[in-house]
């Protein structure tokens, strides 16, 4: 039973293998000529400025989280409307249920001041 | 494409609906009515848990699946939601007060609580992983919130954070193991698993016993068994006091209830042959509980150490398995909470603004200046203990003699060692408390009707189901047939 799963080990050898023989290769026959623009971090051609660990404002992982809420509202809704005709009146109750008690939750955090950045 | 809707059981899960709706209620007064109404939210908590446990009630002594056999009520499941509302009840009594005394006024911390009893009771009646794993998920999610609710205090944020990294990893093993079983059976409900392995072997498959290994250590970790206990200290003494007190009942009376449902329905023959390893993790739970629980001095570690322990002692009633396991199971379970959220109150009434007064040591000469409270503590650390004739005493009694009965004698042995282990540090208290002088001046206690109701009832159930547990005896017995 096991035997079955042979070709995922050997691919991940296989994957293994190629990553490492490529760094060891270019590292032998390329060229070094490294220079500090060369030696700086990619960032999106953009000039590096500081360190990249600084502190954000926790208030971006309240909106980050909220996006999720929202996000995921919106997964739900798209099966819906395909299947809206099959599932007729049951699945909209079954929705508006759904959405009902997600707007609970963002009445919270409106009220409790989520959305106010300052 | 035609949908055919599975039909739907709103009755049997009416319990849970009515304490979702009430929590989004709860929430809703605390964010409308802001100052007006604060305190009535956990009166209010109370009324709808006793609301709920009536209607629980009613659903005793009938088996409905539904939910496209998703989930189940039968005197198992309802047995352990009545644990659970007991249990949420008896913290609420005793947070009124407390969370005044800790600044805590937010009216999320009952919602949160209720939130966690319905996580509870979807585990207990989850007939499929999936919705256990839903129950395990919505409970454990809003425990890590409640871990961290003195938020001005780094101990706190401190055990939260600990509670849901170490939370989050336990439940992707569950998660794996649940998808490994999916894989090799077919199927996620627990009847249907249980009807496949009975035809097909099952210790030869790789995958069975792998995903067995993973939900060993999913559940493991949830009712904090050695070597998976690690979080339980910090997170225990970090937490609100009341928190703590939910904690050390709620979540891991659900996870037994889950493990139980899982390992005796789900994987008899797998639970069989696997109860080598689960009486090595039973042994180890014991033993190391109570031997570290000796060296403590704070009395919120103690009695995290002392609740491993007793995860040890409820772990060797699933071990037993047979008739008499899961009976001894749900008694014990209902005994530790009487008696764990007893100590608890009492640490909470002696408790002072920010955790302080915490130290056994703090304790001393309690005796004599409050006798009452001191007698109080007394009969929940007996019970504790396991002295006759309170019901620590029969909840052990009932899981030693089931797993003599199946055959786990030595198991039993160390089991009733271990007992003996306990007793010094459970009456250390007692001695603290009758035979040292004070050490300082006692504070006021933080004394309030509801957290007096709420050691009279930890009290009564202690001392009343000891001395006659022919009843629940009887009721846990008719409780205990999984099927």
């Amino acid at each position: 039973m096991l035997i079955s799963y042979l070709p995922i080990l050997i691919l991940l050898l296989v994957v293994m293998g190629f990553a490492i023989s490529n760094i060891i290769i270019s590292a032998l026959i390329g060229r070094h000529k490294p220079t500090a623009e060369k030696l700086s971090p990619y960032e999106c051609g953009v000039e590096p400025i500081g360190s990249a660990r600084e502190r954000f404002s926790v208030k971006f992982y309240i909106i980050a989280m909220m996006f999720v809420i929202f996000d995921i509202e919106v997964v739900f809704l798209y099966p819906w409307a395909v299947a809206y005709k099959s599932l007729a009146l049951f699945g909209l109750i079954e929705m508006a249920i759904f959405i009902i008690i997600l707007l609970v939750g963002y009445v919270y955090i409106w009220k409790r001041g989520g959305f106010e950045w300052e | 494409m035609e949908i055919v809707i599975p039909p739907f059981d709103l009755k049997s899960i009416s319990p849970i609906i009515i304490i979702t709706v009430f929590a989004i209620i709860i929430l809703a007064i605390d964010v409308f009515f802001k100052k007006t109404l604060r305190d009535a939210l956990g009166y209010f908590a109370i009324l709808v848990v006793a609301v709920t446990g009536m209607v629980v009630g009613t659903q005793l002594g009938e088996t409905v699946y539904s939910f496209s056999n998703m989930f189940v009520v039968d005197n198992f499941s309802v047995f352990f939601s009545l644990i659970f509302l007991v249990s949420t009840g008896i913290v609420i009594l005793l947070s009124i007060r407390y969370t005044k005394q800790e600044g805590i006024n937010n009216g999320e911390y009952y919602t949160l609580i209720l939130f966690a009893t319905m996580g509870m009771m979807l585990m207990a009646g989850g007939a499929d992983l999936l919705t256990i794993f839903l129950g395990l998920e919505i409970m454990s999610i809003s425990l890590y919130v409640l871990a961290g609710f003195r938020r001005d205090c780094v101990r706190s944020n401190e055990a939260s954070l600990k509670y849901f990294l170490l939370g989050a990893f336990a439940t992707c093993f569950l998660l794996y193991g649940i998808a490994m079983l999916y894989g090799a059976t077919g199927t996620t409900n627990i009847k249907e698993i249980a009807s496949f392995l009975a035809n097909n072997p099952s210790l030869s498959n790789p995958m069975i016993v792998t995903a067995t290994s993973l939900l060993v250590i999913g559940f493991g970790f949830k009712v904090a068994c050695v070597p998976f206990h690690k979080w339980t200290p910090d997170v225990y003494e970090g937490a609100p006091t009341a928190i703590t007190a939910f904690m050390s009942v709620g979540p891991k009376v659900a996870a037994f209830a889950a493990f139980a449902r899982v390992f005796l329905v789900a994987l008899p023959d797998v639970g069989q042959k696997w109860s080598v390893i689960l009486w090595v993790l039973a042994a180890l739970t014991m033993t190391v509980g109570n031997l570290v629980a000796i060296a403590q001095t704070n009395i919120k570690r103690m009695l995290a150490y002392s609740s491993i322990a007793h995860a040890g002692y409820a772990l060797m009633a699933i071990i037993a398995g047979g008739d008499f396991g899961p009976a001894s199971l749900i008694f014990y379970m209902l005994a530790y909470t009487f008696m764990n959220l007893g100590a608890f109150a009492v640490v909470i009434i002696l408790g002072r603004k920010g955790e302080e007064n915490a130290n056994i040591e703090d304790y001393s000469g309690l005796g004599y200046k409050h006798p009452i409270l001191a007698v109080s503590m007394c009969i929940f650390m007996f019970s504790l203990a396991g002295i006759p004739p309170f019901v620590g005493f029969i909840g052990k009694f009932y899981i030693f003699s089931a797993a003599i009965k199946n055959g786990f004698i030595i198991l039993a042995i160390i089991g009733v060692v271990n007992c003996v282990i306990a007793v010094f540090y459970y009456l250390r208290v007692t001695v603290v408390m009758y035979m040292k002088k004070p050490v300082r001046e006692f504070a006021p206690l933080s004394l309030s009707p509801f957290i007096i109701i709420a050691l009279i009832i930890t009290v009564w159930g202690t001392i009343h189901l000891g001395i006659f547990p022919g009843k629940i005896i009887a009721l846990v017995q008719n409780s205990s047939l999984l099927y």
